[in-house]
């Protein structure tokens, strides 16, 4: 009992540091590969004593801006605007992140495996309902945008947090919509379930992946998902030069750090619902529980080798989508409100329920399960 | 159960409820009423009601009450002053609720459902169940449900729109600027 | 110890005794509504116990009929509340006495 609740323990820091580091490098990653889309250098400042100017070598600067840059937020002074309400203030910051935070507990990183007679699954908490509980924290993450706007005292501010609430509930339902056309797919809510589910591959050589099964799911849940995050081209609400910071206004030092880790970390987890549902989260083609199956040759590994390779896939693809992520940002022009709206209610909304009926369609008439 | 994850739900719970009544700003009595709606689905969660807490969660903190932070942030609802006034009221209000909730006790702590850990069937509460449920034994009350949303979107548009501007009042102008 | 049913039962009468005080109390008209959200809340809980007491579904689908009636009572009554602020500028249900003799 002890022991299960160590590896618990164990399992739950691991992910949520995982997760943490990601969206920090992130930030670099920003930083540095829009630098590269505009043709410019990008954060070349920070060094540590001049550590890569001195050998000769270019100031690529990755560790120094990313100690730097957290470092700069935290010793900032935190401030509190005139007339606002000092509770809201400090909370909005927090029910932004934490359920941002808290959506990874049901994300399968590997496959399970035994050690010393007992299965750990690589999921912090393996629940049955892995998908409800995504949609749960999604929606409960609307809140700390709200609150923020609300409690700064600025009609700015508010002004973009009731766009970006308005725009949030609009694309949770087409982010539901799609998931629903996965869930209906592959017949079980449970995340690692439908991961395994997308092992093997068709004709020798086509991997099993969602992808091939519901394309359209996979762009609804991709537009979607970065119109939750309020990443351009769907970031009115943070309106960089019509609202100033929109909801983030008046927010500074720590506060607006974690609003900032709140974007990232919703990328990552973009990112990660996207490769769990559709490219076979860390399944890789012909890697099945044994080692390698190459049509006759077969390269076997032990378990542990196999475990490691695919949670290796599953972050390389991860990390693949930010970096699409933020490929769009730096590639599309800013949608307005209305183009915004019209296009979660009018385009996104039809087409997921339309493609819920195909697909549930679909389903009843190939596994022949009318009752 | 666990009794330790019970008692402190029912605390929080209660807490909450007594700050949804209690506060004087309605975004605060709004994050109190979030707050006890959360305990309220993690209660379910635990009573292997599983999809019906995610669904509490999902729907009413994710939805309604957005709904009702949006008509606070529209009418701009501060926060009220001290209530002062109608103490009568407020004094047999309190008697009369302090009898309700003495009934509801010892009507409650009469009864025999005392037992404890209940065996249920596997995949209680899970989806498969709540679907079977819902589409096979009470299909009407499904599709009846479906139109009462309708009904309600539809109505609750008519209501809150502004009013538009009227046939008389848009023909008059064109008649007095023709010749 | 295991957690006994009417430990359930009594909370939901007092979260439900908590939303009447909270109607009878209370003069704002968005926290009168509120309270009613606690109150079905209250009876939510009370019939999910008893589906888990009786090891039927039948209960947990009351509560999700209640849920989505409980969904379009608020939008329903948010708009009415809205109008009624156009009307009269006040949510305070001491001044809406139109109808008073």
């Amino acid at each position: 009992m002890a022991i299960d609740l160590l590896i618990g323990a164990v399992k739950a820091i691991v992910i949520l540091l995982l997760v943490l580091s990601l969206s920090a490098v992130l930030l670099w990653f920003e930083r540095k590969g829009s630098a590269l889309i505009q043709d410019r250098v990008g954060a070349n400042r920070a060094a540590i004593f001049g550590f890569g100017k001195r050998m000769g070598l270019p100031n690529l600067g990755i560790v120094a801006t990313l100690m730097a840059d957290p470092l700069k937020l935290f010793t900032k002074e935190d401030f509190v605007p005139e007339g606002a309400d000092k509770f809201l203030h400090a909370l909005g910051p927090f029910l932004a992140l934490f359920p941002v935070l808290v959506a990874f507990a049901v994300v399968p990183i590997g496959d399970a495996f035994q050690i010393g007679g007992r299965t750990v699954q690589l999921q912090a908490a393996s629940i049955n309902a892995g998908a409800l509980y995504i949609l749960a924290t999604i929606g409960v993450g609307v809140y700390g945008v709200a609150l923020g706007g609300w409690a700064s005292n600025n009609r700015w501010a508010l002004l973009g947090a009731v766009r970006a609430t308005a725009q949030m509930i609009s694309y949770e339902i087409a982010m539901g919509l799609a998931i629903i056309s996965i869930v209906i797919t592959f017949g079980t809510l449970d995340l690692q379930d439908i991961v395994r589910q997308q092992g093997g591959v068709w004709f020798g050589w086509l991997p099993r992946w969602g992808i091939f099964l519901q394309p359209v799911a996979f762009l609804m849940l991709l537009t979607a998902g970065m119109a939750e995050s309020k990443r351009v081209p769907f970031d009115l609400p943070e309106g960089e030069s019509e609202l100033i910071a929109g909801y983030f206004t008046e927010y500074s030092g720590g506060k607006q750090a974690c609003f900032m880790l709140t974007d990232f970390a919703e990328v990552v987890l973009v990112s990660v619902l996207v490769t769990l549902f559709f490219f076979g989260g860390w399944q890789v083609p012909w890697l099945y529980r044994d080692g390698f199956h190459l049509g006759t040759h077969h390269l076997l590994l032990p378990r542990a080798a196999v475990v490691i390779i695919g949670v290796i896939a599953f972050w390389i693809k991860v990390v693949m989508f930010c970096w699409f992520q933020i490929l769009v940002r730096w590639t599309l022009p800013r949608f307005r409100y209305d183009q915004l709206m019209r296009l979660g209610w009018k385009g996104l909304v039809p087409l997921g329920l339309l493609n819920v009926l195909v697909t549930a369609f679909v389903v009843v008439v190939a596994t022949g399960a009318a009752r | 159960m666990p009794v330790e994850l019970f008692i402190f739900l029912a605390t929080v719970s209660i807490v909450s409820s007594l700050g949804v009544v209690a506060q004087k700003n309605p975004i605060h009595c709004l994050l109190a009423l979030i707050l006890t709606l959360i305990a309220i689905g993690a209660l379910f969660i635990a009573l292997d009601a599983v999809t019906v807490g995610f669904l509490q969660i999902i729907v009413y903190v994710g939805a309604i009450m957005v709904l009702f932070l949006f008509v606070i942030w529209l009418l701009n609802l501060q926060a009220e002053p001290v209530p002062i006034g109608h103490l009568g009221l407020k004094f047999f209000a309190t008697i009369a609720v302090a009898a309700m909730a003495a009934e509801l006790f010892v009507f409650l702590a009469k009864t025999k459902i005392t037992l404890g850990a209940i065996p249920v069937v596997a995949g209680y509460g899970s989806i498969d169940s709540l679907a079977q449920t819902l589409f096979g034994q009470y299909l009407m009350a499904f599709e009846t449900t479906s139109i009462l949303l309708l009904v309600a979107v539809i109505g609750a548009v008519a209501v809150a729109r502004r009013a538009l501007p009227t046939r008389a009042s848009a023909a008059a102008p064109k008649q007095g600027a023709a010749p | 110890m295991i957690v006994s049913y009417s430990w359930l039962m009594a909370l939901s009468a007092a979260i439900f005794a908590i939303g009447v005080a909270g109607v009878l109390l209370r003069r704002n008209i968005l926290v009168m509504f509120m309270s009613i959200e606690l109150m079905l809340n209250a009876v939510n809980l009370a019939f999910v116990t008893l589906a888990r007491r009786m090891g039927s579904m039948d209960g947990q689908v009351i509560v999700f009929f209640v849920m989505t009636v409980a969904a379009a009572e608020a939008a329903v009554g948010l708009a009415i509340i809205i109008s009624i602020f156009r009307n009269r500028e006040t949510v305070n249900a001491d001044e809406l006495n139109l109808m008073k003799w």
